[in-house]
C-alpha cells in the first residue's frame, strides 16, 4: 500500500511524499474509527435496550426516515459540539483542559501499530506490543488529572479509584501479554499474527483455528480480556464513573466537547482492547479456515475472497469482542471496590504467573505445535 | 469438600455464565416498549387527571358552594368564595384549583355531594406561562363542557361500586 501511495505522489519530493502518504493513512484509520466509536455508542444503547426488553433509540434517522434510530449518534455528537464547556470555580484551568486531551491522544495514538491486514499497517515497528502497552497505560493520566483539576470531591474519588484499579490490572494485563510474546517470539504485532498460522495436526486432520493463541493460552486470554474491561473502566469495573455512588466520577464537572473527548476516548479504548484481543489471541486478520482450504475454493470469485484471510475477519472478531463488552455491561452489577482489588491482585496475577510457568515448561519441552 | 466445590464454582465463573445466558435470552424476546405518542397504555375509568366542574343537563352548574372539597383537600389547593345569587341559591364566585399544589388524590371528587368537581382522564396538558397553573372556575367549567360525555360514561361505569 505504501508503494501505491508513493507512485501517485511521485511529483512531490520524497520527504513531502512520505508525509502526505502518512497523513492520508492516518485519515484512513481515524475516520472509520470515529464513525465506529459513534456507532458503538448506538450499538450499546440498542443492545442494552434489547436485553432489558426495550427497543432502544429508534426515532432519530435521516431525511425523515427513522431507520431504527441510526441518526442518534450524529445528533448526540452535534449536541455536544455546540454545548458550552463550563469551567468550575477554583478548577485548575490548564490541567482541566489538558485532561481530556491526555485521555484521547493515547487512545488514538495506539492505533498506529495495529495491523489491519497483512499489508495494511501504519507503523510496522518491532516493539509494537510495548508501544501498545505504553499507550493504553497513559490513558489513565487523563482520568487522574481530570479528577484532580475539577476541584470536586466526587471527581477526585473517581480518579483515585481509577488509579488504584489500573495499577492492579495493568500488571495482570502485562503478564498476559508476556505469555503471548513468549509463544510468538516477537513483539511485532504482525509477526504475532503470523505466528498463529500453524494449524494443529491431529490424526492427519488440520483442526480449525487451532493455531490461534487462545487455545494454548486460554487462561491468559480470559485474564487479558477481563483486565481490558477493567482498564477501560467499563461495567462491571466502572467504579471510576460509578454513577450511582459518585455521580459520574472523574468527568462529573465536564460538559460539551470536553466531555465528548472523554466519551470518545472510552469508546476508542473499547474498540482498541477488542482489536488487541482479536490480534493477540484469535489470529487477527487470519481466517479460521486459513491453511485448510485448497486453492480451488479460494479462486472462486466472491466466496474465495470471503473465506480467505483479510480485514473482514479482523472486523468480525472485533465486533464479537465489542459485543461482549456491551453484553457484560447489560448483565453484571458493579463490583465492590475491595472485590475489584481482590480479583486483580489475588486471582489474576497468580493465575497469569502459574500459566507462564506452565508455558515455560511447554517451551522447554518443545511441545508441538505451539511451543517450538 | 464444600470449599473445593465453591472454589471451582467461582473460579470458572459458572454463575456469571448463567447470568449472561439470561440477558441473551431477553435479547431475543418480544419488546414491551409502548411508543408513547402513537401508542397508549389502557386507562381505568377511575383515572385521576385534570379537574373539571360539571353542569346539569339543563345547563345549570352543579356546584352549590358547600366547600366540602376545600375542607377535605389535603394539599390546600382549592380556594372557594361564594355569595347568594339573584334567584336565592348559593353559588361560587371563585373556584380556584392550584395545580402546583394539587396531589391528584381524588378526595375532592369523593367529598362532592352533587358530583360537581371531578377528575377527568385528561392528563396531557402543560403550562406555558406563570399563572396558568391556577385553574379558575371558567376554565374548569369549560373542561367539564368539553369532556362531559366521557365523564358521564366513567361515572356510570363506577356507579355500581359507589
Amino acid at each position: 500500500m505504501n508503494d501505491l501511495l508513493f507512485d501517485h505522489l511521485g511529483f512531490l519530493p520524497d520527504p513531502a511524499a512520505l508525509t502526505v502518504a502518512t497523513l492520508m493513512k492516518i485519515l484512513l484509520i481515524m475516520i472509520p474509527l470515529m464513525l465506529g466509536v459513534a456507532y458503538v455508542t448506538y450499538a450499546e444503547r440498542k443492545i442494552i435496550g434489547f436485553m432489558q426488553i426495550r427497543k432502544g433509540p429508534n426515532r432519530v434517522g435521516f431525511f425523515g426516515f427513522s431507520l431504527w434510530g441510526l441518526g442518534q449518534p450524529i445528533a448526540d455528537g452535534m449536541k455536544l459540539a455546540f454545548k458550552e464547556i463550563i469551567i468550575p470555580t477554583n478548577a485548575n484551568l490548564y490541567l482541566f483542559l489538558l485532561a481530556p486531551i491526555l485521555a484521547i491522544v493515547p487512545a488514538l495514538a495506539a492505533w498506529a501499530v495495529i495491523p489491519f491486514s497483512d499489508v495494511m499497517v501504519l507503523a510496522d515497528v518491532n516493539a509494537g506490543l510495548l508501544y501498545v502497552l505504553a499507550m493504553t497505560s497513559l490513558g489513565v493520566y487523563g482520568v487522574i488529572i481530570a479528577g484532580w483539576a475539577s476541584n470536586s470531591r466526587y471527581a477526585f474519588l473517581g480518579s483515585m479509584r481509577s488509579a488504584a484499579q489500573i495499577v492492579a490490572y495493568e500488571i495482570a494485563m502485562g503478564f498476559a501479554l508476556v505469555g503471548v510474546l513468549m509463544v510468538a517470539g516477537s513483539l511485532n504485532l504482525r509477526e504475532i499474527i503470523l505466528a498463529q498460522q500453524v494449524p494443529l495436526n491431529l490424526f492427519g486432520f488440520n483442526i480449525i483455528t487451532s493455531g490461534w493463541f487462545y487455545i494454548p493460552l486460554f487462561p491468559l486470554f480470559l485474564v487479558y480480556f477481563i483486565s481490558g474491561i477493567a482498564e477501560t473502566n467499563r461495567a462491571p469495573f466502572d467504579v471510576a464513573e460509578g454513577e450511582s455512588e459518585i455521580v459520574a466520577g472523574f468527568h462529573v464537572e465536564y460538559s460539551g466537547m470536553a466531555f465528548a473527548l472523554f466519551f470518545l476516548a472510552e469508546y476508542a479504548n473499547i474498540i482498541m482492547i477488542a482489536t488487541l484481543t482479536a490480534i493477540m489471541f484469535t489470529g487477527g486478520w487470519l481466517s479460521p479456515f486459513d491453511g485448510l482450504l485448497n486453492t480451488e475454493i479460494l479462486s472462486v470469485p466472491v466466496l474465495g475472497a470471503l473465506l480467505d484471510s483479510g480485514i473482514h475477519w479482523l472486523f468480525l472478531k472485533m465486533v464479537f469482542f465489542i459485543y461482549l463488552f456491551l453484553w457484560f455491561r447489560a448483565t453484571f452489577p458493579r463490583y465492590r471496590y475491595d472485590q475489584i482489588m481482590r480479583l486483580g491482585w489475588k486471582v489474576f496475577i497468580p493465575v497469569t504467573i502459574i500459566w507462564l510457568t506452565v508455558e515455560c515448561a511447554g517451551i522447554l519441552l518443545e511441545i508441538e505445535p505451539w511451543f517450538v | 469438600m464444600q470449599a473445593i466445590k465453591h472454589f471451582f464454582k467461582s473460579f470458572f465463573l459458572l454463575e456469571l455464565l448463567k447470568g449472561l445466558m439470561v440477558t441473551q435470552h431477553h435479547f431475543f424476546r418480544r419488546k414491551i416498549t409502548v411508543q408513547y405518542p402513537e401508542e397508549k397504555t389502557p386507562q381505568s375509568h377511575r383515572f385521576r387527571g385534570l379537574h373539571a366542574l360539571r353542569r346539569y343537563p339543563n345547563g345549570e352548574e352543579r356546584c352549590i358552594a358547600c366547600k366540602l372539597c376545600e375542607a377535605v383537600c389535603p394539599a390546600l389547593a382549592i380556594t372557594i368564595d361564594s355569595e347568594e345569587r339573584d334567584d336565592g341559591t348559593r353559588r361560587t364566585t371563585r373556584y380556584d384549583i392550584d395545580l402546583f399544589k394539587c396531589i391528584f388524590c381524588g378526595f375532592c371528587e369523593e367529598a362532592c355531594p352533587v358530583d360537581s368537581i371531578v377528575e377527568t382522564r385528561h392528563f396531557e396538558y402543560c403550562f406555558e406561562e406563570r399563572g396558568e397553573n391556577i385553574m379558575t372556575k371558567a376554565k374548569l367549567l369549560a373542561i367539564g363542557d368539553k369532556l362531559e360525555e366521557q365523564i358521564a360514561k366513567d361515572r356510570a361505569a363506577d356507579a355500581a361500586y359507589r
